[in-house]
């Protein structure tokens, strides 16, 4: 399945129930230097929504929420040693987090790559 | 009026510049009937020499520790500061700049937050510090909480033998908050035990060393114990001086060390400003409350130094900050990092074992008096004294004598009648041997009456 | 020589290599002096304090003698007296220059203040002496405290707090307190989007959760949305006025009526209360409780970063449930009221480890005597005007977001600069280059890119031409958009050039080690 989006600006791609998630590179650029990641625990169970990470710029802290439900199975341990990552390569190896999905149909409401883009055209 | 340079036609000047016909109609957003038209009821201005008369005849007053043998502690110590240290701290640079919020221009203050820095991580035994705090009883509140976020536990556990007002300040900061603490009861004689309340809940265990009666402990299986149940040590120390002679908190298990600094470059000056100590291991970097300062390089690459993971902090964070708190001691972490470097290890060394020996000297000819002993097996520079009388009339009849003979400790535990015969002595190297024999002729006269 | 994090170990060329691009052989300029970190001095057996040789005895240790080495170095008392003197000249301060750091108050700081807190008597006593020995400190917290309450129309002050965010927490402690004992459990604070971050940080500490109010087009809090937010659950409002825009929120006759009506009380945050001494007093708009920075408006030093001291006045509504300890007059003299029992039995209870700022008191009772009831309005006549003098001095290069008078900051915006490749940060940069500590940037956050400039009185008008004139000076260079990198390459001539902040909060380093010495 391809890849899609949130209106706050979070990633997600599915394969088999297993949804990896992260924040766009249009994301990183309104962040900037990313400094630090706070990833979720492992084993945690989220609904939609909920606070999935906190990502850090030297300035500011944002909020990053789960675009889907279900628990967490594995997150990306490399960002604390190079939240960089999340700047050179947010949407490949700056992920956050995998989660086991709950509901596969809260899918339906997040934007494909072409409605996203035009999203965020319209904020600039 | 000597601190504002405008005159008249000045002012004539400006407000025609600004388009305003009078200074009241910059006031024009205040309300009408809230406007003042009269001077406030209030004396006018005073010359220079006035204002200082003025502030002499408060200090006349009172009895200085200074003029006459003191023996206070409790939290607050009396000790030689050199000259170097006050000199230094009312430099212009120093005192009158603000927080290094543009770090190019601010970098002395900087460095020297650094330096404050790792000497506490040195002293406690600790991997970092931040740049300081209020006071030791508000770090420790912060010690509390921030052992809260990083356990996600709910509970900490008090030691009796805590400084009863680091109790109230901890009870109070966190009483509006999901946590809640157990605060035990004082233990004079004898260990303290936590083994019933310590469980999987807990998120941490305060206690002080030396402790408020100033009795000695080794921490370690302590430790041990609160780690096997995933909780943290906090160790408070009130007397930092106390740190050159004794094992650090931080080798025998600590997880975060609080603690007064005042005892080293900050004056008594009636309970505050002092700077309060906050020390702990690197992997709770960034639970940390406060300011902290981190090095870097400029764009030349030359190391200069920054205020960094400002994240945490209310600024940024605003109801998720790890903290309200958005100023540190700053002066106070200065004076206490100057007077560090003018010890050095081996002053600091020194400075704690001359302390140890006046006082074990003192507490051996208090000992000695009739009716009169001496609590401790182990202290540092301050011990519990049990008088045949109540602590607070022999230090009221001591302060006629012109001796500030020690403190009460039913003025700090006042609901524990059982320890109203007990007194706080504390000696330094500020007392000399004729002081303490005033004291000892003084006590002698006050339990045989 | 680089350390294990890859950064230069020494700022000095001793250690010549690739990275630092010296002119000079030590790495000095002249009067620009640098010094390496205090643990990269000394030699271990040299010492700075003479003291007696420590008594044999017996020792009382209990086994817990110190073996290891702490690592402190030891050097000789004028090796630190030089290298904190060199440290100091890295320093930009109120004494040396224009410090126009907005919301910060950075007026002069009188030198009888310093002189009083080190006299005999006030700067060496004990906190824990018997009370009868110290009548005349508790006599100066009174009169203090006489002054404070004088000068906000408020019935009760507290004393104790130890800085302006303190202040607060005791404030909103008080509110909460008084709810609590009416029997009520609200959850909700109203805080203006435009507020200090320590307004939310604060509720959140007492369990409230914090509504935020949008502002008008004026810059004053929006009543319509503020009225529309008030429920039974509202606890109070923490609003700060004159606000953080500068700007005096000329409702808060209606902001108080309207809280106090749906039972909540209204906490101003007094941070800026310089602009309104002696032109009109909080208690006369309805206010229930505030702090006042002792360390900004009456002038005791921010000492690169405090301590501060933030007494919290009160009303009568609150002031039963005030913390402890705090001083009470009799007939017989002073006492200290110093357990939540007695009279003291509705107290919150205890927020610092002995009475407060001392030392702050004594330097703020200095100034206030110096200024008298005279002097304390001309303090809020002299900041308004020249704050007023700069904007109508810059408004028409720099666009103010909100129009007319403001009190004693003038806050602009930087819709001017744009498409010019010159920030807010690159105008303050470049400020340093000119000699001027910048003025306060990027807040209030309401405002895009914002800078927020408070000469406060102790100015000249001299001081404030030159100002504007550099100012201008600048802002007309970037407009003129030809030369950004003078800009982006500032400041030139500072002890260290822009610092590398991302690299501080990736890999932190926050103390000297050994082992990161390399």
């Amino acid at each position: 399945m391809s890849i899609k989006y949130t209106k706050d600006h979070e990633w997600v791609t599915v394969e088999d129930d297993i949804a990896t998630v992260g924040v766009s590179v249009y994301a990183q650029e309104q962040l900037g230097d990313v400094v630090f990641v706070e990833v979720p625990e492992v084993g945690r169970t989220l609904d939609k929504g909920d606070e999935l990470a906190v990502v850090e710029s030297v300035k500011a802290a944002s909020e990053v929420y789960a675009p889907i439900g279900g628990e967490v199975l594995e997150v990306n341990n490399d960002l604390e040693d190079n939240p960089s990552q999340v700047n050179e390569d947010a949407q490949g190896s700056g992920w956050f987090a995998k989660v086991k999905i709950s509901d596969a149909s809260e899918l339906d409401d997040l934007m494909d790559e072409a409605a996203y883009k035009e999203y965020t055209e319209g904020l600039a | 009026m000597r601190y504002m340079p405008h005159t008249a036609e000045e002012r004539a000047e400006m407000l025609k510049k600004i388009g305003v016909s009078s200074v009241d109609e910059l006031f024009v957003d205040i309300p009408e009937e809230a406007r003042l038209n009269d001077l406030l009821d209030l004396p006018t201005h005073a010359p220079e020499m006035v204002v200082e008369k003025k502030m002499q005849a408060y200090g006349l007053k009172n009895l200085s520790p200074a003029e006459v043998p003191s023996f206070l502690g409790a939290g607050a110590y009396r000790h030689h500061v050199p000259t170097v240290v006050d000199h230094l701290v009312q430099r212009s640079e120093f005192l009158t700049a603000y927080t290094p919020y543009q770090p190019e221009i601010s970098q002395g203050t900087l460095q020297a937050l650094f330096e404050f820095q790792t000497q506490v991580a040195m002293i406690t035994g600790m991997d970092v510090a931040n740049a300081s705090m209020y006071d030791g009883a508000t770090a420790c509140a912060e010690a509390v909480l921030m052992s809260c976020r990083a356990t996600r536990r709910k509970k900490a556990i008090l030691s009796g033998n805590l400084h009863p007002h680091y109790r109230e300040v901890t009870e109070t900061t966190v009483q509006y908050t999901e946590f809640k603490v157990n605060s035990k009861s004082p233990v004079v004689e004898g260990p303290e035990d936590f083994s019933e309340e310590l469980d999987q809940e807990i998120a941490c265990v305060v206690v002080q060393n030396p402790d408020f009666f100033g009795r000695l402990q080794d921490l370690a299986e302590l430790a041990e114990k609160c780690h096997e149940v995933g909780a943290l040590l906090v160790v408070v120390v009130t007397e930092v001086v106390s740190l050159g002679a004794i094992k650090s908190p931080g080798e025998m298990g600590a997880d975060i060390v609080v603690g007064e600094g005042q005892s080293i470059g900050v004056p008594l000056s009636y309970g505050g400003p002092y700077v309060g100590l906050f020390a702990t291991k690197q992997k709770y970097v960034r639970q940390m409350p406060g300011r902290l300062c981190g090095e870097t390089v400029d764009q030349e690459g030359k190391r200069g130094y920054v205020l960094t993971l400002s994240t945490r902090e209310q600024h940024i964070r605003r109801e998720k900050a790890t903290s309200n708190i958005c100023t540190n001691a700053g002066l106070c972490s200065l004076a206490f990092s100057i007077h560090m470097s003018l010890l050095g290890e081996t002053g600091f060394k020194k400075l704690a074992m001359l302390n140890h020996g006046e006082a074990v000297a003192a507490s051996e000819k208090i000992d000695a008096i009739e009716g009169v002993r001496v609590v401790n097996e182990t202290f540092f520079n301050e011990f519990t004294v049990e008088l045949p009388v109540k602590a607070e009339q022999a230090v009221e009849r001591l302060a006629e004598r012109n001796i500030l003979g020690g403190i009460p400790v039913s003025r700090l535990l006042p609901e524990h009648a059982e320890f109203d015969n007990l007194l706080l002595v504390t000696v330094t190297e500020t007392n000399t041997e004729e002081e303490v024999d005033q004291l000892v002729d003084a006590l002698k006269e006050i339990a045989n009456a | 020589m680089l350390n294990n994090v890859g950064r230069p170990t020494r700022p000095d060329a001793a250690n010549h290599d690739d990275l630092l691009m010296e002119e000079t052989f030590t790495g000095n300029k002249a009067l620009n002096l640098e010094t390496p970190l205090i643990f990269e001095q000394g030699v271990k057996g040299r010492i700075g304090v003479d003291m007696a040789e420590p008594r044999a005895i017996k020792n009382r240790l209990g086994g817990l003698e110190k073996s290891e080495d702490i690592g402190l170095p030891d050097l000789s008392e004028p090796q630190v007296l030089r290298h904190y003197v060199r440290l100091s000249r890295q320093n930009y301060s109120i004494d040396a220059g224009f410090y126009p750091l907005g919301s910060c108050t950075m007026k002069h700081n009188p030198r009888i203040n310093e002189k009083s807190a080190r006299m005999k008597g006030l700067g060496d006593i004990h906190p824990l002496q018997p009370v009868s020995t110290v009548q005349g400190a508790l006599e100066l917290i009174d009169d203090l405290a006489h002054w404070l309450k004088t000068i906000t129309g408020m019935p009760a002050v507290a004393m104790s707090p130890a800085a302006g965010a303190h202040g607060e927490l005791c404030g909103v402690m008080a509110i909460k307190a008084a709810h609590d004992a009416k029997g009520e459990n609200r959850s909700i604070i109203l805080v203006p989007e435009s507020a200090h971050g320590t307004n939310p940080a604060t509720a959140a500490l007492c369990g409230y959760k914090v509504q935020s109010v949008p502002a008008r087009k004026d810059g004053r809090m929006d009543i319509e949305a503020f009225e529309a937010a008030l429920s039974p659950e509202v606890a109070g409002v923490m609003l700060t006025n004159p606000n953080t825009c500068g700007l005096f929120e000329n409702e808060i006759k209606k902001i108080a009526e309207l809280i106090h009506r749906v039972g909540g009380y209204f906490y101003c945050d007094g941070a800026n209360l310089n602009a309104i001494l002696g032109r009109t007093r909080p208690g006369d708009l309805g206010v229930d409780a505030m702090h006042i920075n002792l360390h900004k408006t009456f002038s005791t030093p921010h000492g690169g970063g405090g301590p501060g001291s933030g007494p919290v006045v009160l009303s009568e509504a609150l002031a039963p449930f005030a913390p402890v300890p705090y001083v009470v007059k009799s007939d017989e003299g002073y006492s200290l009221q110093e357990n939540v029992t007695g009279s003291a039995g509705k107290s919150f209870g205890r927020m610092k480890t002995f009475h407060g700022q001392m030392g702050m008191f004594i330097r703020a009772m200095a100034y206030m005597l110096s200024h008298g009831s005279d002097g304390l309005r001309q303090i809020a006549e002299d900041a308004v005007l020249n704050a007023n003098y700069v904007r109508v001095g810059l408004n028409d290069l720099l666009h103010s977001p909100f129009d007319g008078i403001c009190m004693h900051e003038a806050l602009f915006d930087d819709s001017t600069l744009k498409n010019t490749g010159v920030t807010t940060l690159d105008i303050a940069k470049a400020m340093i280059d000119e000699g001027y500590h910048p003025m306060t940037m990027y807040f209030p956050l309401v405002v895009h890119g914002a800078m927020l400039i408070e000469p406060t009185e102790s100015e000249t008008k001299e001081t404030l031409d030159l100002f504007i004139g550099s100012m201008r000076h600048l802002i007309e260079k970037a407009q003129k958009g030809n030369d950004p990198d003078f800009f982006t390459q500032a400041p030139k001539y500072s002890p260290r050039r822009r610092l590398d902040e991302t690299a501080a909060a990736r890999k932190p380093v926050l103390r000297w080690s050994k082992e990161n010495a390399a």
